[in-house]
């Protein structure tokens, strides 16, 4: 906290990508970037250290977006960051893939409060569990739904 | 302080169903009178001689006076004072982002429109951006900035309902009338642009329906310089009266950090300290080339995110006479709208676009059909009413209705 | 026993203060003389129809004996005070709407005679809905709550003497019975939310009695102070002492402007209708209570903003005089100080009503800091001028 607030620069989408090759070297792959948009892909394993590394150390306060993508074969779970000060304006796209048999990911709602809800909201919707949220249960939903409305198998009508 | 920000956690806060179950059928012995006097002895030595009275839960919701929607708040009082709150959301949720999947690009604009009443314009010009954005198309200027004059007049409309609604909240119906009646000028300003009202189904990829009609150049600058005096009527009823200051000076205080950790945008951040609109920050469709200014406050209560919302209103007014301007120099003849492909190139891309009520964002991946494959919505309301624990957390009942006004519930974009 | 030859015989129009049963003393009271003549007129009638057909029968002298006339004449008094009230009261309801409408900048109502007949409709509509009340309230203090509010309620309105010659009551204390049936009503409040069974109605009620315990003292010190500085605690004592000297809006400015805010805290108008908030406690403590039942709390609610103006008048602003001109040597059937009280009733409404529009509810804490820390000094400061007059013998 306490950062100065900047203004935009070019050289930005670089320097945040290169503090993330920088600590977290091949593991986090820079997919590609344009004007205050970065797009990076990380995995299961190392998200939550990703995520805590862009709020403490490159002071991304904001998670705008953690949301589900149905892949068919596999599922994604994309998390927008954003930053208020020191990159102010800046995106962060990370995307997981996680497979279909271990819908499984660490939470995030410990590093963002934001994040909770969002969290709740794929949960319910693809079925991906975060594992140490301490809240999940349905928020949209009724209670009584035993499927995962959102998920590319569940067919409306007019979908072949 | 990170994680217990929102919404049902907190362990053991919150009874399970059987336990009210019992509880309730406990109440209704009690009541029936099932229980002798011998049998009440038990009961209450069993529970330590007295009877559990100090705190209360209280549903407020979802059909209440002061939730605008539908929407549920339980929370705890303890006499007066709120020591918890539950956020219940959901009755409204259509599955907006699935039925997208199964409609064509040009389809979802008019179903973007009923995404938020308030605001309709907003969503629909962000659905549009984000998909020109996968097009890799880049619009005339013209309809830039008629978007912009479009969403300038959605603004100022959204936060006059705000601002009636604040008036009904806290028991004054002055307020809520003379907003309305300020609001009924910018809805003539939609019907002049579009025809409709409310659902205006105006932006088009590649964009807008139509160019601006004589008749509207003329009326917005009235009608701008109109409401640029009427304002400071309502603003000289609420800040000349101590009775509107008290309801609102330090109530729901959440510090910077707190609101940026819980993920509140808008007004209601900008009133916290939070020195971020998307407008100026991440410029899209020509605000870089409208001179505007963003209010911040630090104060982080409800008065300031009150003065906030005032000032954009008015800042909103500078936008649009500035944009009419642009508008009036590009001619009558130049374009105003491009064609569009059906079919998106695959691949992900994500629209900004500074709501009225906070942040909304449209992240959509495409196949390569001509429909969405994933739309997902970013609500700012959404996660604005998830952190309503701790707002809400420590004041009185009174408060409730005014702290959460100045978060401006829209259910129809928080339930999707 | 005369013999009676002809009609005017029969109704005679006899002076009621020579009736032995009259039950004012001497005091002249307008509304029983009209309704002694009415009855006169009805009950000679028939008496004189009877008296054709049977000469000479018990039953047309027992109609016009003072007895029954009496007692008949009381009956038509009542249903005449209480209809002037009622007809008061819906003009200080039209007149709310009418203003409030103006403010808000809108019409107010439009039914028939600028708005007036809104009011009856309302009624009517009231009058024709369900009566729902649910199980699981405490049946007896739901009911009995209920009607002791609206009883109340009717009572102290009926109880304000529009003139020295229209009262129901001319006690030597009949100050202080208004006052106190005016503070009974916060108690059935309070009992009324308990009983309901609605956790919002709880907080209502509970609201209604912090309310009550904050004003009542401020309140009942000025109402001494105004007795202290008339001498008396007789109604027609402090109008006539008002118009002896001053309005005693002058010289008790103090108390003047915080027996306004008290009055109308008192008949739960906004700002102050905590009880009944309705962004956050839906209809406070009278949530449970539907139909004709909250239409008739309704009513009791203007009978008491009413009662307040009528407080206000007779406290401060010189009652049915006008300053040099005493109306009570009017024409006796010109009611001319009668009008001239309803009349400065309507306009303290006014002010209220316009209160209401520039104001917001106060929040609970607000309003017992107001109470405890601004108006009890004020009154008590309001009485150490008074007292200072009466020791330096200017009143």
């Amino acid at each position: 906290m306490g950062m100065e607030i900047r203004e935009y620069s070019d050289s930005w989408e670089r320097e945040v990508s290169d503090a993330l090759s920088g600590r977290f070297g091949a593991a986090v792959e820079i997919a590609g970037s344009e004007v205050r948009r970065l797009f990076t892909k990380a995995s299961r394993d190392n998200i939550h250290d990703v995520c805590r590394f862009l709020h403490d150390e490159l002071n991304f306060e904001h998670c705008a977006i953690v949301m589900g993508v149905d892949m068919v074969d596999y599922m994604q779970v994309v998390y927008v960051i954003e930053n208020y000060t020191n990159f102010r304006g800046l995106l962060v796209e990370i995307t997981v893939d996680i497979q279909n048999d271990d819908l499984h990911i660490p939470t995030v709602s410990d590093i963002w409060g934001g994040a909770n809800w969002h969290e709740r909201e794929t949960w319910e919707l693809f079925g991906i569990v975060f594992d140490g949220h301490t809240n999940l249960k349905r928020l949209l939903t009724p209670d009584t739904y035993e499927f995962f409305p959102f998920r590319k198998s569940y067919k409306l009508r007019g979908q072949e | 302080m990170m994680a217990d920000g929102s919404g049902k956690e907190g362990a053991g806060a919150e009874p399970t169903r059987a336990q009210v179950d019992a509880e309730q059928e406990f109440d209704r012995a009690i009541v029936e009178g099932k229980f002798d006097s011998v049998d009440m002895r038990k009961v209450l030595d069993a529970e330590g001689g007295v009877m559990d009275m100090d705190k209360m839960w209280i549903t407020m919701g979802p059909q209440h006076p002061f939730s605008h929607g539908l929407w549920t708040l339980i929370i705890q009082a303890d006499g007066e004072i709120v020591t918890d709150a539950i956020p219940i959301v959901g009755y409204l949720h259509r599955g907006w982002e699935k039925e997208t999947e199964n409609r064509t690009y040009p389809k979802i604009i008019p179903m973007a429109d009923r995404l938020c009443y308030a605001a309709s314009m907003t969503y629909t010009h962000l659905y549009c951006m984000t998909v020109e954005k996968a097009l890799d198309l880049e619009i005339p200027e013209k309809a830039k900035y008629i978007r912009i004059v479009a969403d300038e007049i959605n603004r100022l409309q959204s936060h006059l309902m705000w601002l009636a609604a604040v008036g009904t909240d806290m028991g004054n119906f002055t307020i809520f009338l003379w907003a309305s009646r300020e609001r009924e000028f910018w809805m003539d300003m939609n019907i002049r642009l579009c025809g409709a009202r409310m659902t205006t189904n105006y932006p088009r990829i590649g964009g807008v329906r139509n160019d601006t009609p004589d008749i509207f150049d003329r009326d917005i600058i009235r009608c701008t310089e109109h409401f640029e005096k009427m304002i400071w009527e309502i603003i000289g009823l609420i800040d000349n009266s101590s009775i509107y200051q008290s309801r609102m000076v330090g109530t729901g205080i959440i510090t910077r950090e707190q609101c940026a950790n819980l993920g509140i945008t808008g007004p209601a951040a900008r009133g916290t300290g939070v020195d971020f609109d998307a407008r100026r920050d991440d410029p899209y469709d020509n605000y870089d080339k409208v001179g505007f200014e963003v209010p911040v406050l630090t104060a982080g209560d409800s008065y300031a995110r009150y003065v906030v919302r005032m000032e954009e209103m008015l800042q909103s007014c500078i936008i649009i006479k500035d944009a009419m301007q642009k508008i009036q120099a590009l001619g009558k003849n130049s374009p105003y709208r491009l064609k569009a492909p059906s079919r998106v190139p695959a691949g992900r891309h994500f629209g900004r676009i500074e709501d009225c009520r906070g942040e909304a964002m449209m992240y959509l991946v495409s196949d390569g059909t001509d429909k969405p494959y994933r739309l997902k919505v970013r609500s700012p309301i959404f996660i604005n009413v998830s952190a309503s624990k701790p707002l809400v957390q420590g004041c009185r009942i009174a408060d409730i209705p005014v702290i959460m006004a100045m978060i401006d519930m829209c259910l129809g974009e928080t339930d999707r | 026993m005369g013999y009676y030859t002809s009609i005017q015989d029969w109704i005679a129009f006899p002076d009621p203060l020579a009736n032995p049963y009259y039950p004012f003393g001497d005091a002249y009271n307008l509304p029983y003389d009209i309704s002694l003549k009415l009855w006169n007129i009805v009950g000679g009638a028939i008496a004189w129809l009877i008296d054709l057909l049977f000469p000479g029968n018990a039953v047309s002298e027992w109609l016009v004996c003072d007895m029954t006339a009496n007692f008949f004449a009381l009956v038509i008094f009542m249903l005449i005070v209480f209809m002037v009230v009622f007809i008061a009261v819906l003009v200080v309801l039209w007149e709310e709407r009418k203003v409030l409408g103006r403010a808000m900048d809108r019409r107010g109502t439009m039914v028939g005679m600028m708005g007036f007949l809104q009011c009856v409709a309302d009624g009517f509509k009231t009058f024709m809905k369900d009566n729902i009340y649910s199980k699981r309230v405490d049946g007896m203090t739901y009911w009995w709550t209920l009607s002791l509010i609206i009883g109340t309620s009717v009572l102290i309105a009926c109880m304000v003497p529009l003139s020295d010659r229209w009262f129901v009551v001319d006690y030597e204390c009949g100050l202080l019975i208004v006052m106190g049936l005016f503070a009974l009503a916060p108690f059935f409040i309070l009992v009324s939310g308990w009983s309901q069974n609605n956790k919002y109605s709880l907080i209502g009620g509970l609201r209604a009695a912090e309310m009550m315990i904050s004003y009542e003292i401020p309140m009942l010190i000025i109402i001494a102070t105004v007795a202290l500085q008339a001498g008396t605690l007789n109604i027609n004592g402090i109008v006539e002492a008002q118009y002896g000297t001053l309005p005693y809006f002058i010289p008790q400015a103090v108390g003047f402007v915080t027996f306004f805010i008290c009055a109308i805290a008192e008949s739960e108008r906004a700002p102050f209708d905590l009880a009944e908030a309705e962004s956050e406690l839906v209809e406070g403590w009278q949530t449970e209570y539907a139909g004709m039942k909250w239409g008739l709390i309704m009513l009791a609610d203007y009978l008491r903003g009413f009662c307040a103006c009528g407080m206000i008048v007779i406290l401060f602003l010189g009652g049915w005089n006008l300053p040099g001109v005493h109306l009570t040597e009017w024409e006796s059937w010109l009611p001319v100080p009668e009008l001239t009280f309803l009349l400065k009733g309507f306009l303290v409404f006014f002010i209220m009503v316009i209160i209401r529009c520039a104001t917001p509810r106060v929040r609970t804490d607000t309003i017992l800091n107001l109470g405890w820390k601004v108006f009890l000094p004020l009154a008590i400061l309001n009485l150490v001028i008074v007292v200072t007059y009466k020791a330096g013998g200017i009143f």
